[in-house]
């Protein structure tokens, strides 16, 4: 990965970004993609909980929450 | 069938006229309802599944999903008009099996408010089967449902393919089929953030949850005072008086029906079927399970739950489960047997045997909390305030110890977070009225069977045996008096008539607290004992009910010994 792209994890608040890739397993990928999180989607980070809690998304026209780990295998990239 | 959330149960309804309960959050559906409906003088048979993304499940409420699907004639694929694109991944794996389909376009108000014009006839073409855009809340469009399902179709040219195809297949419908305007921040969307952002967000989840329990108190006592108290004071009391004068001697019959002969009659403490047995569920526990389940209902029907559980995740998270985690406990503190059910949202076994276990230790359902507000009540908010802390505490305590000895993976959360509604009173009063009712059939016939067999049982003296037997343990340990143990073992049948056997014992305020508390550790009811046994298996359930009597022992020593001393 070079310098543009970098984890969602990592990313602020209230920018738009672009779905470059997601980590993981075939069952992981699949999870995420039925629920809009797929390569080329473009993704917005709604809120982040304190303490190493969950991330809020949204993607595709609707919101979802999901944990760091998670958000941590999503690689993306700002426009 | 159809994603979670998409408002499939309210189709159903609109179908067939069950009366199924539905939210504004995904999930609300963990098993099938089946219902009838005629077409031109043909019965079918509907049936209601839970949501899923896709054909591979991930939980255990999706694989009963899929088990539908091998038993169904038709498909009635419901689908989200505002999030088409991800609808449609499950759409064409329906397609592709060999089963004829009809896809209903529901949500179909909001995608027009938010701007998103969808082809219908075009839709129609490339899928090559009926699509009928509905509002199920209201009930449009579920006629043009009924004359299409007759024309559902399979669709040959759709093969079964690979993921990533499916997804090319799909942006390309996506790109024809759908034109999406541009729209401004509204309302709702600032109410959205405020909520879900944590330096916001908490506050008002912390002030949500309050003002939820403030009203349901309101609601629940004044229910009891202005309505019930007096209708069963001043015109059913003298009636049952009356009763007493005719029946005219002591037996088993005046016994069954009204309680001791010659003794004034207590309502609460008579244990009378027609006494106790009918005001326990209707004045003491009725107003609370009302004012509860309107409560929840707006809670659930605002799409306010999936936020929660995003702020709670972090602390649900260090018990081994996760924010959804939170669904099952506040369901469980309306009735434990919806509670019980709903952890099948959860994914792992370790997720659902510590959600499990931790509602029946430390949630007591609304049946009983009434009667706890009515025995300690009385005597003072503090104590009452005593027992939920106990009972917070143990939720904590109990969850960190599981999460660490219990083996197995808990994974993150991963929770679709619906858009605001708007809840409509009718559907509020409606689903109220539903679980009221359910209530009822469930509480009063086993609140007489309790009546019956405690007052048989004292008959025969096995409960002056039982209390006496135990009595020295009872005291020895918890500081109770020996009677407490019957308490106890009427619990197994209805929790409230239990907390209510408590009043004649004479204890003061703390030995109240005590019992209080350890009824709701010890063991669920027999209801909820028979779904966890469904849900959990033998083996999962034996060691369930060990942590919990271990528990109970623990933590009734524990309160003895601290609020009576030594």
């Amino acid at each position: 990965m070079d310098q543009q792209n970098i984890s969602l994890l990592n990313f602020p608040e209230n920018k738009k970004a672009k779905i470059i890739g997601v980590d993981g397993g075939v069952g992981f990928l699949r999870k995420l993609q039925v629920m809009g999180i797929r390569k080329g989607q473009e993704i917005k980070i709604v809120s982040k909980q304190p303490f190493r809690g969950p991330i809020t998304i949204l993607v595709c026209g609707s919101q979802m929450t999901l944990g760091r780990g998670m958000a941590k295998k999503i690689w993306v990239e700002v426009i | 069938m159809g994603n979670p959330n998409v408002g499939k149960s309210v189709v159903f309804s609109r179908l067939t006229g069950a009366n199924v309960i539905a939210s504004n959050y995904p999930g609300t559906t963990v098993d099938f309802s089946k219902g009838k409906m005629r077409l031109n003088k043909e019965h079918l048979e509907i049936i209601d599944a839970p949501g899923t993304y896709s054909l591979t499940p991930t939980n255990k409420a999706e694989e009963v999903a899929l088990k539908m699907l091998n038993e169904a004639d038709v498909v009635i694929n419901v689908v989200n008009a505002t999030n088409l694109e991800r609808n449609l991944y499950l759409t064409l794996e329906l397609l592709e099996k060999d089963i004829p389909v009809v896809i209903v376009l529901n949500i179909w108000d909001e995608a027009q408010h938010l701007g998103i014009q969808i082809k219908i006839k075009e839709l129609e073409k490339i899928l090559g089967v009926p699509v009928v855009p509905t509002v199920a809340l209201t009930g449009e469009g579920i006629k043009e449902l009924v004359c299409q399902i007759k024309n559902a179709k399979t669709n040959e040219k759709i093969k079964k393919t690979s993921e990533e195809e499916r997804w090319i297949k799909i942006g390309y419908i996506i790109k024809k089929v759908e034109n999406v305007e541009h729209r401004h921040h509204s309302m709702k969307d600032i109410i959205a953030d405020l909520t879900i952002k944590p330096i916001t967000g908490l506050p008002i989840a912390v002030g949500i949850v309050f003002l939820a329990f403030w009203i349901v108190r309101l609601i629940g006592e004044n229910l009891i005072i202005y309505l019930l108290d007096p209708i069963f004071y001043n015109l059913y009391l003298p009636l049952i008086e009356s009763l007493s004068e005719w029946i005219g001697q002591p037996g088993l019959i005046h016994t069954l029906l009204i309680g001791e002969y010659g003794k004034e009659i207590v309502f609460e403490e008579s244990l009378g079927m027609l006494t106790t047995g009918l005001y326990v569920p209707l004045s003491m526990v009725m107003p609370y399970i009302i004012a509860f389940y309107f409560i929840l209902s707006i809670l659930e029907d605002t799409g306010y739950m999936p936020r929660l559980a995003t702020l709670v995740d972090n602390i649900f998270h260090k018990l081994g489960m996760h924010g959804h985690g939170i669904v099952p406990m506040f369901l469980g503190l309306g009735c434990n047997v919806p509670g019980a059910l709903s952890t099948r949202t959860l994914e792992t076994r370790k997720q659902r045997f510590i959600s499990a276990t931790l509602l029946a230790i430390a949630v007591p359902c609304m049946a009983q909390t009434a009667m706890i507000f009515g025995i300690l009540g009385p005597h003072g908010l503090y104590y009452i305030g005593l027992v939920f802390l106990t009972l917070a505490v143990l939720y904590i305590v109990v969850g960190l110890i599981m999460n660490r000895y219990v083996k197995g993976e808990s994974p993150e959360i991963f929770l679709e977070i619906p858009s605001y509604r708007r809840p409509s009173f009718m559907t509020i009063i409606k689903k109220t009225g539903m679980r009221v009712r359910w209530f009822l059939r469930e509480a009063i016939p086993f609140l007489f069977l309790g009546v019956v067999a405690i007052n048989l049982l004292y008959y025969v003296g096995f409960l002056g045996w039982l209390g006496n037997i135990l009595s020295p343990l009872m005291y020895g340990i918890f500081g109770l008096p020996g009677d407490a143990s019957i308490a106890m073992a009427v619990g197994f049948i209805r929790k409230d008539l239990a907390v209510g056997m408590l009043i004649p014992l004479g204890m003061n305020p703390m030995q109240l607290v005590i019992a209080a508390t350890m009824l709701t550790v010890y063991f669920p009811c027999v209801a909820t004992f028979v779904v966890l046994l469904k849900e959990l298996g033998i083996k999962d359930m034996l060691k369930s009910m060990t942590i919990m009597i271990f528990t109970a022992v623990v933590v009734g020593f524990i309160l003895r010994t601290i609020l009576l001393g030594f």
